[in-house]
């Protein structure tokens, strides 16, 4: 069917942000049911694609774009994203856009609720129908089994687990019924292997009805797998269009960076146990939709220590509540001292650090420069960025230092930005992942929490940020707690692993076990096959 | 081209177009009659007249509190200061003519008789002032930490009922100055009271320069550059930094162990303290000291001019508070002026209350288009 005009074509695309090139004659098309799979580096320009394509009004803000856009023979210039709704295009976003008081089913339904007749319709017209929730869980809930999932339609969305919120923004996106195309931004990143399995095949399952899907992520077997054809972005060019039968994981990454990838190095250590460092003596973390009922564990010093488990069931809330975050209690010790929980400034000053899960939330100072969001802690706990006048009356701000600093960051960690005075919210989000762990490194901390430090981060990049962990680790003896729910990431870097499941901890194993005892572990049964093991004190 | 692109970028297109405006208004006003240098000058003294007051916008804004719609809180507090100086001073003229003066009174009479009486009484209504709004402004912190989210219309209720109660409190207060107090009960405040003979145009005619019809008034120029300076360097301080922070992203100041309730604390006490020593300068150079309604609708056009200045809800900076209120009081001033010699009529205030209520409106609708 060669004079066909497929459902998208996407011509010669190209995007500026005031003289800073970020895309470039980008050509694609795509059929209905067909899903594509984009991948590219952080920063390559993937989220900044899909935002002309749906219209967000960062572009026009930010000068337009150039190239053309044609769905189904027709070309479309979006203004907003309801018109790009209104054309059939859905988009869910790399970071959420739920209303946080609201429920799951008023999430997915706003805006087009179900709605009953009564008198006052008659006088003010449709738009004082009152809602027929009946009608409305019914429908929430038909969007969400769709997607092989179950979530309480009634929870409010500040109270859900990071991945039922994910699945609460894709339901909202089925539920229109016009959708022809929907594009999903790193929809897997939040989501435990497991989760994102389900997700996987139950866009199989959209494509299957003729929806095509545009799928963006860092997870390059992922794509592999769900994909039918591949598009790769580097520094805002396509470099290749490939299907995945013709390629390998390794080849794709090697296209992304443009250089070959070493996918795995660093060989298991070998450590001495030491003295603890860290005490936790039943801890309880009242974080919405990652409560931690009692845990208690131990790390010894200059170990790298891991906490797993499937999203929701409190390995979240352990960093959270250790570092005053959230309402916590139970006993903890860092260093021999006792932790005041509920204050954060109390943790910071006996040295511990943290990077959180929230990026967008708590990780970042969005307005201001990358240099302020990267010495901020340090100079306000440790004093440092600072210069004293008057006999230390007068705290004056050290901009040079913060620069220097800034700087210093931005090679070591890559960081991909115009310069140390661009605004966070400008990077891209790997880039602000990246910005979040500078911050924590600058306090030199004796202990540092790290929860999901590879969340949305290029292969490319995972490898220095594990490795730049692990070398913080190894240089100044710093010990590491990570959180997160890439059990692959943990096992390669840790030393040990414990499995949250239910609050609670149900096992602390060595990273070299089998990927089975781990997966039993998350399931919630305490096998009692398996032998205990050393240090762990669960 | 690039450069002037990104200085037009920075400075944003309603700034230029309303400077082209202003720059038409100062070059038509030969040919209708007006005197440019006279014009100037007027704008200039409201410009000095002004400054402090907007900004008193800059600390709450950083910190995240939103506009100061609560401004005549501190307005009050400077309002307080200026009728003690008054008292004070009129009570030792009278001892000291009565040749009573002993101890304290003999030292103040002794300095009022000095060639710096005017200067001395100034001092002394800030410093009175000063205290006063750091404590109200306390009291106005609790409240406002109470309604995150809701600062702007909770502050403007706050600004409204303290001018209410304190129209009662004007009346009781034991002031018995004769200069102050209605001439025929013998207590109560006057609504307007006379600066004159105590510290009318202390700052403004420090050094001041007049040429012709033109007239400087450097002193309230350089007193409030200094304020300015004085903001700046405060926001480049540690505590200023965790301000900023706070008004950014209060869960990530949180997080980084800052107590964001005290750094909002901190804020409002400084808009409310910048607040009186504001209006102190505005009456020094008017002449004339404002009580009961008085305080009322002072907010609005400084929240106008700095909006106008290119502020936005949670940022604002010293060139958003100078372009701002130049460009607010400079289309004020000039506005009137012009349309009525070119209309041969006298709609002068008309005029005035027409544009400056024009620019409230037009400042206020801009304001939700920032982004926060
Ligand atoms: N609003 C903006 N203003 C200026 N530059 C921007 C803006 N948004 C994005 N950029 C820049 O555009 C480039 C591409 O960003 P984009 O978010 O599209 O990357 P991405 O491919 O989605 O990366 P990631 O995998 O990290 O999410 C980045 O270098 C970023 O700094
Ligand atoms: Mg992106």
């Amino acid at each position: 069917m060669p004079d066909k005009e497929p459902l998208l074509r996407v011509e010669a695309v190209g995007k500026e942000f005031f003289g800073n090139r970020v895309l470039n004659d980008v050509n694609f098309s795509l059929e209905a049911g067909e899903i594509l799979g984009l991948v590219g580096e952080n920063g390559a320009g993937k989220s900044t694609l899909m935002n002309i394509l749906f219209g967000m009004p960062v572009i026009p803000q930010t000068g337009g774009y150039e190239g053309k856009i044609w769905i189904e023979g027709k070309e479309a210039r979006f203004e907003s994203p309801f018109d790009a709704i209104d054309a059939g295009i859905g988009m869910v976003h790399q970071e959420f856009s739920l209303l946080p008081g609201f429920t799951a089913t008023e999430n997915i339904l706003l805006n087009r609720e179900s709605t009953k007749y009564n008198f006052l319709v008659e006088a003010f017209g449709d738009r004082i129908r009152t809602l027929d929730r009946k009608a409305m869980r019914h429908r929430a809930d038909e969007a969400i089994s769709l997607l092989g999932f179950s979530i309480d339609p009634d929870t409010p969305a500040s109270e859900m687990p990071v991945g039922h919120k994910q699945f609460t923004e894709i339901a909202r996106e089925i539920d229109r019924k016009n959708t022809k195309i929907l594009v999903l931004d790193e929809p897997t990143a939040v989501l435990a292997e497991s989760e994102a399995e389900i997700l996987i095949s139950s866009l199989r399952g959209l494509a299957a009805r003729g929806i095509a899907l545009i799928f963006i992520s860092h997870r390059l077997q992922e794509v592999m797998d769900l994909c039918d054809k591949i598009i790769v972005l580097r520094d805002g060019t396509v470099v290749k269009e490939t299907k995945p039968a013709d390629a390998t994981v390794f080849q794709i990454a090697s296209w992304m960076v443009g250089r070959n990838v070493e996918t795995r190095g660093a060989e298991r250590r070998r450590r001495e146990d030491t003295e603890n460092v860290l005490e936790v003596e039943k801890l309880w973390v009242d974080m919405p939709g990652e409560t931690v009922r009692s845990v208690t564990f131990s790390v010894q010093k200059g170990e790298i220590f891991g906490i797993g488990g499937l999203a929701g069931q409190g390995k979240l809330g352990i960093a959270n509540g250790i570092m005053g975050l959230y309402q916590a209690g139970g006993n903890v010790s860092a260093m021999g001292q006792k932790v005041t929980l509920n204050s954060p400034a109390g943790s910071l000053r006996l040295n511990m650090a943290f990077v959180s899960e929230d990026r967008r939330g708590v990780g970042l100072l969005l307005d201001e420069p990358i240099d302020w969001n990267i010495a901020f802690t340090a100079m306000q706990i440790q004093d440092k960025f600072l210069k004293k006048m008057l006999g230390g009356l007068i705290k004056w701000r050290d901009d040079a230092g913060m620069r220097e600093a800034a700087l210093d960051y931005i090679k070591r960690l890559e960081i991909r930005c115009t310069s140390h005075k661009q605004r966070a919210v400008e990077l891209s989000g790997g880039n602000q992942q990246k910005v979040c762990l500078a911050k924590a490194f600058v306090v030199g901390p004796e202990i540092l929490f790290v929860s999901e430090p590879t969340r949305g981060i290029d292969v490319g990049a995972k490898k220095l940020v594990l490795d730049t962990i692990r070398s913080v680790n190894e240089e100044f003896g710093t010990t590491i707690i990570i959180t997160s729910s890439e059990l692959e990431e943990l096992r390669s870097v840790c030393d040990r692993i414990a499995i949250v499941d239910n609050g609670r901890i149900s096992g602390i194993r060595p990273a070299d076990s089998l990927a089975e005892e781990f997966g039993v572990l998350m399931m919630g049964e305490s096998p009692v096959a398996v032998s205990d093991t050393v240090g762990g004190n669960d | 081209m690039v450069k002037f692109k990104k200085f037009i970028e920075n400075f944003g297109w309603p700034r230029i177009i309303i400077a082209i405006f202003l720059m038409c208004l100062f070059a038509a006003t030969p040919f209708v009659g007006v005197r440019l240098d006279t014009s100037i000058s007027d704008t200039l003294v409201r410009v000095g007249m002004n400054g402090v007051l907007v900004l008193a916008m800059v600390p709450m804004v950083q910190s995240g509190c939103g506009l100061n719609f609560g401004l005549p809180l501190g307005i009050i507090s400077g309002l307080i200061g200026a009728t003690t100086s008054i008292q004070i001073a009129t009570s030792a003229d009278a001892i000291a003519k009565s040749g009573a003066a002993r101890g304290l009174w003999s030292v103040i009479a002794g300095a009022l008789q000095t060639g710096s009486r005017g200067a001395i009484l100034f001092a002394a209504a800030i410093a009175i002032a000063i205290p006063c709004a750091a404590v109200f402004g306390f009291i106005y912190a609790q409240i406002l930490n109470r309604v995150k989210g809701e600062e702007m219309m909770i502050a403007t209720y706050v600004g409204f009922s303290s001018v209410a109660v304190m129209c009662m409190a004007w009346l009781l207060l034991p002031f018995n100055s004769a200069v102050m107090v209605w001439g025929y009960g013998g207590s109560g405040l006057r609504t307007t009271i006379s600066t004159d003979g105590f510290w009318r145009h202390v700052l403004s005619d420090f050094q001041s320069v007049t040429i012709g019809k033109f007239y400087l008034p450097t002193g309230m120029f350089l007193f409030f550059l200094f304020m300015v300076f004085l903001v700046w360097a405060f926001f480049r301080t540690k505590t200023g930094t965790a301000i900023t922070a706070v008004g950014s992203n209060p869960e990530f100041a949180r997080a980084s162990g800052i107590n964001v309730d005290r750094m909002r604390t901190i804020s409002v006490m400084l808009s409310t303290v910048l607040g009186a020593v504001g209006i102190l300068v505005y009456e020094q150079s008017f002449g004339f000291i404002q009580l009961y309604m008085g305080p009322l609708y002072m907010a609005f056009p400084a929240v106008a001019a700095i909006l106008l200045g290119g502020a936005s809800v949670n940022k604002a900076t010293m060139v958003n508070v100078i372009v701002g209120t130049f460009l607010f009081q400079g289309i004020l001033t000039m506005t009137p002026s012009v349309i009525n010699n070119l209309l041969k009529s006298d709609m002068s205030e008309v005029i005035r209350i027409i544009v400056s209520n024009g620019m409230i409106l037009y400042a206020l609708t801009r304001k939700t288009q920032v982004k926060r």
